[in-house]
């Protein structure tokens, strides 16, 4: 368990992405991998074999006083909260209260976005990841990120499960066949799709489409799931069918779903967040939140009066 | 009241007429041309024999119009200005798409787009005062520094800004959620654009390479400057050669009666060509465009 | 072991990108070096011999400067009324799915990929030949209008198109007829547009040059009498001086060239942005 934790430690521990290619180019140059190839990338080595092979290891999000500006905008204010292991986590609140924007916190797709700046302490399994040393890579590697609308890559649908594997560089064909099936059939899409995996994915219906966006997402072995609003884009019937594999993906993963469908949060969530004007309002168990909210402001939006 | 109102009428209907003209001439244009041409230029091929026409000896002293070794020139020079032109341009439209700092991206893509009001004769100068001297001094085995080498140069400086232009475009025409759901995976930014964008423009690039290819085969003033113009099939890269459309730029001032109509005969060769190049490019705007339907359909 | 794998790929694309800005390079070189050698060669030559000289002994470019202009007011003239005509009709009088719009369309396209030495076989053809003009200015200049027509068309329809709908309902809305409206409000509201298209036109008569060497005959020593006498261009010059044993002068006339289509295209732009800036005014 101990050497679990530090492998963890390390594979987050990490320099940032472009500091981190120039250091592993620096090690390629030379025909061989040796050991002075650079401390950081034998920590890499280290760190992802462990992390792929362990199941264990603590996954959890701890978030203090996090403050997020877009240029003068005040997205997120003073935001605290702890989200624990293998459990459904659901943010809700009206549109522009900042959820989605703080679910992309966490696997650091803010990044992509020019002046926006984060404050305070943002932690997953002990590890600060917007610290100098986190390899975005990695993180985003053990976070994975289902978007609001499916975004399959417009090739086939082998190729947008291996790409992943492929990124972090399994070349190896019966490797890579047995990843495929695996995450189809976590999935609940190996049924379906096994006899036209050379097919292109654009072809598949939304709700298939989404359910190989996950697919996807698990075939790089996250810890995390994150989805942000998975089911916006589809009819009831595919959002059933994604409600139920979020079910039953919570016992090994840790999953953070924003949704606008308060139905949804009290069918799959084990603990839900109000967000209310970038803050959090209330946080616990979802049937607290559902039936016995504290905040007037939680109980107006539940109700109905507002959002 | 009544009489304004039928005057309107008329006028109405007098307009539309000349704009209807105005549109269709187009198609009397086009029209022309194609009997024009097949009406000089096949007879010609007719009378001569085709073993004579596609054949390899250009003679008009002893009647003999073979047209191979030109063809066989500018199918030369085409690929390797095109190899050449697309490698540099994809780079760079591929480097301004996600690698260059934002605030040049504008300043480059204008230069670069200033190649393109550069007329093609200049182009030519261009290859006869640096690039064909460079070669003869520098890098030809044989001493000679007119021939496919120099005219592929030439022109894949010449294509280049369509490339740029027309990959770019096609990169920025990619659905930005692709790039995203790359980076989330773990991929980076590099790996993002060579692994998923790239690919996902990829009809947009090949339209970019089918116009580019039409350019150069259609080229006559910059190939006709650095080319030479032996009408010999091409043995090395550097060996005066004649492209078909040099054949015709050259023929028109030295040639008259029978010689001149198989310039003709050549064009009609040229013509063929460039309307296959035509369909395909449309074929692959109209994947282009399918794709893209797919991609909004997915996305709704 | 893994981990070499990884940073393999990720090596392997880093590679890529530095390869991508090496082009970019490469691709800066390549504009510079034409400009710059073109002008390092030229500007020396240039003279008033040159330039307004009469061509006995010394070559000159004034019969060229002024069949240019011959070229320029032929090409422009026809192409311009039929060009802004057929993207009117495309634009007002059809819909997008007619059988007949689809015709049109296919034919401007294949007009537009047709190599200009193409129109040069024509022009002789049909000037030269089929109608008696012998070599003429004329018959170079309609070829070129036939040329320049599908670069017309498609950017006056781009500026027709972006004329608000709002416009045209408002005019009919007051009784006016179509061609009222389309004279009085699509047609100004879309002007700008259409100058700047007009502009960039003329750049390519100057700088065409396949076409002319198969229909106005490269008489580089002597003034055009007229619109039927043949000539030459400042691109043809270029051509002939650089083939006939002048390089100094044809680099020389490379230089004016260059700088009259740099001016032109620099005119278009600097137009296009005025006129945009006044437009979002408006609107």
């Amino acid at each position: 368990m101990d050497s679990n934790k530090s492998a963890n430690v390390a594979m987050l521990n990490r320099k940032p992405a472009d500091e981190n290619s120039k250091s592993a180019a620096k090690g390629n140059t030379k025909p061989k991998p040796d050991v002075n190839a650079g401390k950081t990338a034998f920590k890499n080595s280290g760190s992802q074999t462990a992390a792929n092979k362990s199941s264990g290891g603590k996954f959890n999000i701890t978030v203090r006083n996090c403050n997020l500006h877009y240029g003068d905008f005040h997205a997120l204010k003073d935001v605290n909260i702890d989200i624990e292991e293998n459990e459904v986590t659901a943010f809700i609140g009206p549109s522009g209260c900042g959820k989605s924007t703080f679910l992309k916190t966490f696997n650091r797709m803010n990044d992509l976005i020019e002046d926006c700046k984060i404050t305070g302490l943002i932690e997953i399994g002990g590890q600060d990841i917007y610290a100098k040393s986190t390899d975005v890579t990695m993180l985003r590697k053990n976070v994975g990120m289902i978007f609001q609308k499916p975004n399959p890559f417009p090739m086939s649908i082998y190729d947008n499960i291996a790409f992943a594997p492929r990124t972090f560089g399994i070349k190896k064909k019966s490797t890579l066949d047995e990843i495929v099936e695996r995450s189809l059939k976590l999935a609940g899409l190996w049924e379906e799709v096994s006899d036209r995996l050379n097919k292109n994915a654009m072809g598949m219906s939304g709700g298939q489409q989404q359910r190989l966006c996950i697919a996807r997402s698990l075939a790089a072995e996250p810890k995390i799931l994150l989805m942000d609003e998975p089911t916006s884009a589809l009819d009831p019937i595919s959002t059933g069918t994604i409600e139920e594999l979020v079910n039953i993906l919570k016992t090994n993963y840790t999953i953070v779903i924003v949704t606008h469908n308060m139905q949804q949060a009290t069918r799959i969530s084990d603990k839900t967040a109000f967000f209310l004007l970038g803050e959090i309002v209330e946080y616990g168990k979802t049937e607290d939140i559902f039936l016995k909210p504290t905040d007037k402001r939680t109980e107006n939006y539940i109700t109905g009066r507002f959002g | 009241m009544n009489k304004a109102y039928r005057f309107i009428k008329a006028r109405d209907s007098i307009m539309r007429g000349i704009f209807t003209f105005c549109a269709v001439f187009s198609i009397i244009a086009l029209g022309c041309i194609c009997v024009f041409l097949f009406a000089n230029g096949i007879p010609f091929i007719g009378r001569v024999g085709l073993t004579n026409f596609f054949g390899t000896t250009w003679n008009f002293n002893v009647q003999a119009y073979g047209v191979l070794s030109m063809i066989v020139a500018s199918l030369y020079v085409t690929a390797l200005s095109t190899l050449i032109g697309v490698t540099i341009g994809l780079f760079t439209a591929i480097a301004l798409y996600k690698f260059c700092p934002k605030h040049l991206v504008g300043p480059i893509r204008q230069m670069i787009n200033l190649l393109a009001g550069i007329p093609s004769v200049l182009f030519g100068l261009f290859g006869m005062i640096l690039i064909v001297p460079v070669l003869r001094d520098y890098i030809s085995p044989t001493g000679v520094g007119y021939g496919i080498l120099a005219a592929s140069l030439v022109l894949s400086i010449m294509t280049l800004p369509t490339i740029v232009s027309v990959s770019l475009d096609a990169l920025n025409a990619v659905p930005r959620n692709y790039y995203e759901g790359a980076l989330a995976l773990g991929a980076t930014k590099e790996q993002s654009v060579f692994k998923v964008m790239l690919p996902a423009a990829k009809s947009g690039i090949l339209a970019a390479v089918v116009l580019s290819i039409g350019r150069a085969i259609g080229e006559t003033m910059a190939v006709i400057m650095v080319i030479g113009g032996s009408p010999v099939i091409p043995k090395s890269l550097f060996q005066s050669v004649r492209t078909l459309t040099a054949n015709i730029a050259m023929g028109a001032t030295e040639l008259s009666g029978d010689a001149k109509t198989s310039l003709v005969a050549a064009g009609v060769v040229l013509f063929f060509f460039t309307l296959l190049l035509n369909i395909s490019f449309s074929l692959l705007k109209g994947g282009e465009k399918r794709e893209k339907k797919r991609a909004s359909k997915a996305n709704i | 072991m893994k981990k070499n794998a990884h940073q393999r790929q990720i090596f392997k694309y880093s590679a890529l990108k530095v390869i991508s800005f090496v082009m970019v390079g490469l691709s800066l070189l390549a504009l510079l070096a034409v400009i710059s050698f073109i002008l390092i060669r030229g500007v020396p030559y240039v003279n008033m011999q040159l330039l307004f000289g009469d061509y006995e002994n010394e070559p000159s470019i004034k019969p060229a400067l002024i069949g240019t202009a011959y070229l320029v007011l032929v090409a422009i003239g026809i192409a311009a009324p039929i060009g802004i005509g057929s993207a009117v009709f495309l634009t007002e009088y059809t819909n997008s799915k007619s059988r007949l719009i689809r015709v049109i369309r296919i034919a401007t396209e294949t007009l537009a990929g047709i190599p200009s030495i193409v129109y040069g076989i024509f022009g002789y053809l049909i000037f030269v030949v089929a109608l008696g003009f012998k070599y003429s200015l004329i018959g170079g200049g309609i070829t070129l209008a036939i040329m320049i027509l599908p670069v017309i068309v498609r950017s006056t329809e781009e500026s027709l198109l972006a004329v608000p709908r709002s416009l045209r309902e408002g005019s009919f809305a007051l009784g006016a007829s179509k061609v009222r409206t389309i004279f009085n409000v699509v047609l100004p509201c879309a002007a700008s547009g259409i100058v700047t298209s007009l502009i960039l036109a003329i750049g390519r008569v100057i700088s065409e040059s396949a076409v002319l060497i198969l229909t106005i005959g490269m008489v580089v020593h002597k003034i055009p009498e007229g619109f039927a006498s043949p000539g030459t261009s400042l691109a043809l010059d270029v051509y002939y001086f650089g083939s006939h044993g002048y390089p100094e002068q044809a680099a020389a006339t490379g230089v004016v060239l260059l700088v009259l289509v740099m001016a032109i295209n620099i005119l278009a732009t600097f137009l296009g942005k005025v006129f945009g800036k006044g437009e979002l005014a408006n609107g």
